[in-house]
């Protein structure tokens, strides 16, 4: 493990605030009050697990078709196009996630836009450009407590 | 899914926008954004707990970064569970501690004939397959077939952001 997530109070960092970051005027003096650290010492401690890739952004995380429209999209892709394919999906600028996985459908992605035409609009501009199937599986329930991912630690 | 539906206007979708992209790490961070847009600091806040309170944002949190915390096993379990069943079951895969996202999708026969998605994450795969274990067991008799499928490469990941 990278040694600042062993550290006790980046784990409570990453912990709990993952569901409510404060909203506040200063809401890293407000985080440091519950952990009894200096403002400065969480700012300090997020910037350096920024930096060390174990945390992303601090940001909005919106939640599906709210504010838009996303699906998830499946393509069974030779292995000898795969790069090339996952490039040319990637360059859309509404695709977020872009796994390679071990399946018959090997390349999944999240496409998103403002709704659902102009999603299937890339969907099929993709198929056309690769002359591949996608398959289009949005979203139609979501049954998971969306609590933020809980980090076992031992 | 919780709470009311909610109209956003263009100045939440703005300010969506600007938080998502991360916010900065300053002391007054939401000053920054609403000096950014040109609005009070109290309408961001009250408009961000609005949309919070709503469902249109889950949280606004640290996003971690489940890979190089040492979560380097990710599967999808997909599932083929019968119809008069998934939203019960569903409901319950959801609640298992190592489930991050679960999910109801359309099935596509015959390339897909899953309709059930659970995300389990592990730091490796044998700790992925005992909780696709745990999930085949609640299942039961309901889930006709399932399978899991691992990533072998993240290609590009940013999470879900608004696009215009």
């Amino acid at each position: 493990m990278h040694p600042l997530a062993a550290d006790p109070i980046n784990r409570r960092l990453l912990d709990e605030h993952q569901r409510g970051f404060p909203l506040a005027g200063r809401p890293f003096a407000r985080i440091g009050a519950g952990l009894g650290l200096s403002e400065d010492e969480v700012l300090a401690r997020f910037a350096a697990l920024q930096a060390a890739g174990l945390i992303g952004r601090i940001g909005a995380v919106v939640a599906p078709h709210r504010a838009g429209w996303s699906t998830l999209a499946a393509m069974a892709v030779p292995a000898a196009t795969l790069a090339a394919v996952a490039a040319l999906v990637g360059s859309y600028p509404g695709v977020n996630h872009n796994y390679e996985r071990e399946h018959a459908l090997n390349l999944w992605f999240v496409a998103t836009g403002r709704d659902r035409a102009e999603v299937q609009a890339v969907l099929a501009e993709i198929a056309r450009r690769t002359g591949l199937e996608v398959l289009d599986l949005p979203l139609e329930e979501a049954f998971h407590i969306d609590l933020g991912f809980p980090l076992r630690w031992t | 899914m919780s709470g009311t539906p909610l109209f956003l206007d263009a100045t939440d979708r703005a300010l969506i926008k600007a938080t998502q992209a991360g916010l900065p790490l300053e002391t007054r961070p939401f000053t920054a954004i609403a000096e950014a847009l040109g609005l009070p600091l109290q309408e961001i806040l009250d408009r961000l707990e609005r949309m919070r309170v709503a469902g249109a944002i889950r949280r606004i949190a640290a996003v971690p970064n489940h890979y190089a915390l040492g979560y380097r096993a990710n599967g999808m379990s997909v599932w083929d569970v019968e119809d008069e069943a998934i939203d019960r079951l569903g409901r319950k895969v959801g609640a298992l501690p190592a489930v991050s996202h679960c999910y109801r999708r359309p099935r596509r026969p015959p390339d897909w004939p899953y309709n059930l998605f659970a995300m389990v994450h592990g730091r490796e795969r044998a700790e992925v397959e005992a909780e696709v274990t745990k999930i085949r067991t609640l299942l039961g008799a309901a889930a006709r077939a399932g399978e899991v499928l691992y990533s072998s490469r993240i290609l590009k990941k940013t999470g879900l952001r608004l696009v215009d």
